[in-house]
């Protein structure tokens, strides 16, 4: 198997493949590491990942593994009075939205990148209707009037095809269902083409025949218009229909990244597979699941090296003292781990 | 005497209606008709809305049923005084969704645990004690974690106290509404193995409430679907899951992503929203959604009819729509690599699998 040689942790960050050089990528995260309060352990560690026009990456993982609190330092969310950013940048724009001023951050928020959340509900206004409220996100970038930030928000309604979008303008957030909610989440996120759109388990608090009307929609209107995705979910079955590039993340830092066909054909970390094995499948009943023993351990109780190591299998000494660095193949699939792969380092001691 | 061969558990045309304002009724359950076999695992699976979790609180007659029977081991529990009740309940429990809601975190792990046995059993302090150090254990907690408190523990050791706890009566039959579904997806294989476990250890009869399909087609021996409040299908799950005949079923089953890129998703993609309870469409209820939808379902309600293979479907037009049999892939063609890891991981963590040893959210 081709590896690249071994590279240290400044490294961690991905290298643009050669084609892609031509085209910059929309937003690209480099060694971004968050901590909460004083001191203690950084509950994201050197996160690095990009993303391109058109192209959708889902961050995977479990809750704690901090793909939400990456996602809200991307939008500069975070509150900065609690937040420690010891490293990283978030270019977007050719500017590093970390860094930015309130004024400037409220510009690029909506327009340059927009949100959407798992429950819609909590995210909407209940005393506003909800073309109101879209209209407002126009108003509010766009600086048009009121009659023509409506007649957007009636286009917006059309394009999430929400039926009989007149009359549903005039609706207020609880007379529309949990799915219809997240379609005007979605016309509100786009309604003033943002470059990036950021997506938190957008369909996770949707039943399933919804969920699937959802991803199509949100595939649709990503070949329409171009908009970058970022898609958070720990859905692996949401992962293979939607994503073009995965990174899955364990404990603050990413464990695997790549392809979504290199990640789903030929995992290598540990942590990766045993998500894999511990899903059920509907193909047929297994005799007993694969698990991944214990829990993900709380921030205070992270060791020294492979955060992994205290729930892997296959962990030895090493991989409690030092941190594996993040090894890349020309492909782009990259992964962190000393005992990749696994059947080759497999007849020796744990 | 209880007869083996009989049903543990039987619904005979229950209905619930909730009233929804002055006017308005909410038809949460229409005239369901269950039989559920001992020691069998059995799952109710639908939608939100669908009425899941109202049947299973009608099953323990935690809420009373407008019309119908609930027949426990052939005794009627919706005609049974409240103190007969109260005994049957040490038989029939209840394990809930989100395990640290339905922990009263004032108490330690050992005295919730404890409860039951104060109730339904006549045993010492110390005979207690013993008995939660055991049933701690065979939940794959340790003894001394009963000293401590529920918000001490992660999501997948509170739902292992929810179970123990359950447990603690002695039941011979448990029933679990989504007792998985808040859970990681790491953390629900284990509990999933652990009700698997326990079951067998216990002879448990389980009932299963969930949305989610996979987990279902894990646990479960035998299935209904509902959807507003009616059962549309119901069988063995292996003919269910390979071979649906009623549409709603095959758009929950093509409805779900399939963890393999560029598997083609679903053809029978279902159109617009579950309509409301409170206004359920005439005819079949599934209609206003269903490709296959004609005249007649329009207008007249189908009823449950038996297919060959022992299966019930209520859909005018099931012989006539092709029953859908499914190649379901597993999961993406994995490189020859892959495959040696994923045997090696299987191999790996069943060896090493000692979940109570394991921290967790719980400092040693």
């Amino acid at each position: 198997m081709l590896r690249e040689p071994q590279v240290g942790m400044k490294s961690r960050s991905l290298e643009a493949e050669p084609a892609a050089r031509l085209e910059q990528p929309v937003v690209s995260v480099e060694n971004l590491s968050i901590g909460f309060g004083g001191a203690g352990v950084n509950v994201v560690d050197g996160v690095s990942f990009s993303i391109r026009r058109g192209k959708t990456l889902c961050l995977v993982g479990e809750s704690g593994c901090g793909k939400s609190v990456t996602s809200l330092a991307m939008m500069g969310l975070l509150p900065p009075k609690s937040t420690r950013i010891p490293s990283g940048r978030v270019a977007f724009r050719e500017q590093d939205v970390l860094h930015l001023p309130i004024r400037d951050l409220e510009s690029i928020r909506g327009d340059g990148m927009a949100m959407i959340f798992q429950e819609p509900m909590t995210s909407l206004n209940p005393v506003f209707t909800v073309g109101d409220q879209v209209a407002e996100a126009v108003r509010r970038h766009r600086g048009v009037s009121r009659e023509a930030a409506r007649e957007r928000a009636l286009e917006m309604f059309r394009r999430v095809r929400i039926p009989s979008p007149e009359r549903r303008l005039n609706d207020y957030p609880h007379q529309l269902s949990g799915g219809m909610r997240q379609r005007v989440m979605i016309a509100m996120a786009l309604a003033n083409d943002p470059e990036l759109l950021i997506a938190d388990e957008p369909t996770t608090a949707l039943d399933v025949t919804i969920q699937a009307q959802i991803l199509e929609l949100m595939r649709e209107l990503q070949r329409e218009t171009g908009t970058a995705m970022l898609l958070i979910t720990h859905d692996l079955g949401v992962v293979a229909e939607i994503a073009d590039d995965v990174a899955v993340m364990y404990a603050g830092r990413i464990v695997e990244s790549g392809p979504v066909e290199a990640i789903f054909r030929d995992p290598q970390h540990p942590y990766t597979i045993g998500l894999m094995s511990s899903m059920p499948s509907l193909a047929g009943r297994a005799q007993r699941l694969a698990t991944i023993p214990g829990a993900v351990p709380p921030p205070q109780a992270l060791l020294a090296g492979c955060r992994f190591s205290t729930r892997c299998p296959f962990a030895d000494a090493r991989c409690r003292a030092e941190v594996p660095a993040f090894t890349r193949e020309p492909g782009g699939h990259g992964w962190a781990c000393f005992k990749a792969p696994l059947e080759m380092s497999a007849g020796e001691t744990h | 005497m209880v007869d083996a061969a009989a049903p543990i558990l039987e619904t005979r045309d229950v209905v619930k209606h909730f009233a929804a304002g002055a006017h308005a009724v909410v038809h949460a359950v229409d005239v369901v008709t269950l039989s559920i076999n001992r020691g069998e695992t059995f799952a109710i699976v639908g939608e939100s809305g669908c009425g899941k979790s109202t049947l299973a609180r009608l099953l323990l007659r935690l809420i009373e049923p407008t019309s119908g029977q609930v027949l426990y081991e052939g005794q009627d529990l919706t005609a049974m005084p409240l103190d007969a009740l109260r005994r049957v309940r040490a038989d029939i429990q209840f394990i809930f969704q989100d395990p640290f809601s339905s922990l009263n975190p004032r108490m330690t792990v050992g005295a919730l645990i404890g409860e039951p046995l104060l109730v339904h059993t006549r045993l010492t302090r110390f005979e207690r004690e013993a008995r939660v150090a055991n049933l701690l254990r065979q939940v794959g907690l340790r003894p001394e974690h009963a000293e401590r408190y529920p918000h001490e523990f992660s999501g997948g050791q509170r739902q292992r106290i929810g179970i123990a706890r359950a447990l603690a009566s002695n039941p011979k039959l448990l029933i679990g509404d989504e007792p998985v579904s808040a859970l990681d997806v790491s953390v629900q294989a284990q509990i999933i193995n652990l009700l698997t476990d326990l079951k067998q250890a216990f002879g448990l009869t389980l009932i299963i409430i969930s949305h989610d399909l996979a987990v279902i087609r894990q646990m479960s021996d035998r299935v209904a679907v509902m959807y507003l409040g009616q059962i549309v299908e119901t069988g063995e799950a292996e003919l269910l899951f390979d071979r649906p005949l009623h549409p709603y079923t095959q758009a929950l089953l093509d409805a779900i992503p399939v963890p393999a890129p560029g598997h083609a998703s679903g053809s029978a993609k279902l159109m617009g929203d579950i309509p409301s309870p409170v206004a359920p469409p005439p005819g079949c209820r599934f209609h206003t959604r269903c490709q296959h939808a004609t005249d007649i379902c329009r207008q007249k309600e189908p009823h449950l009819q038996i297919a060959d293979d022992g299966r019930f479907v209520a859909c005018h037009r099931w012989q006539e729509i092709p029953s859908a049999s499914r190649s379901r892939t597993a999961g993406a063609q994995l490189t020859d690599g892959a495959t040696q890891r994923f045997a090696l991981y299987r191999q790996r963590s069943v060896g090493t699998a000692s979940p109570s040893a394991a921290p967790g959210g719980v400092a040693p």
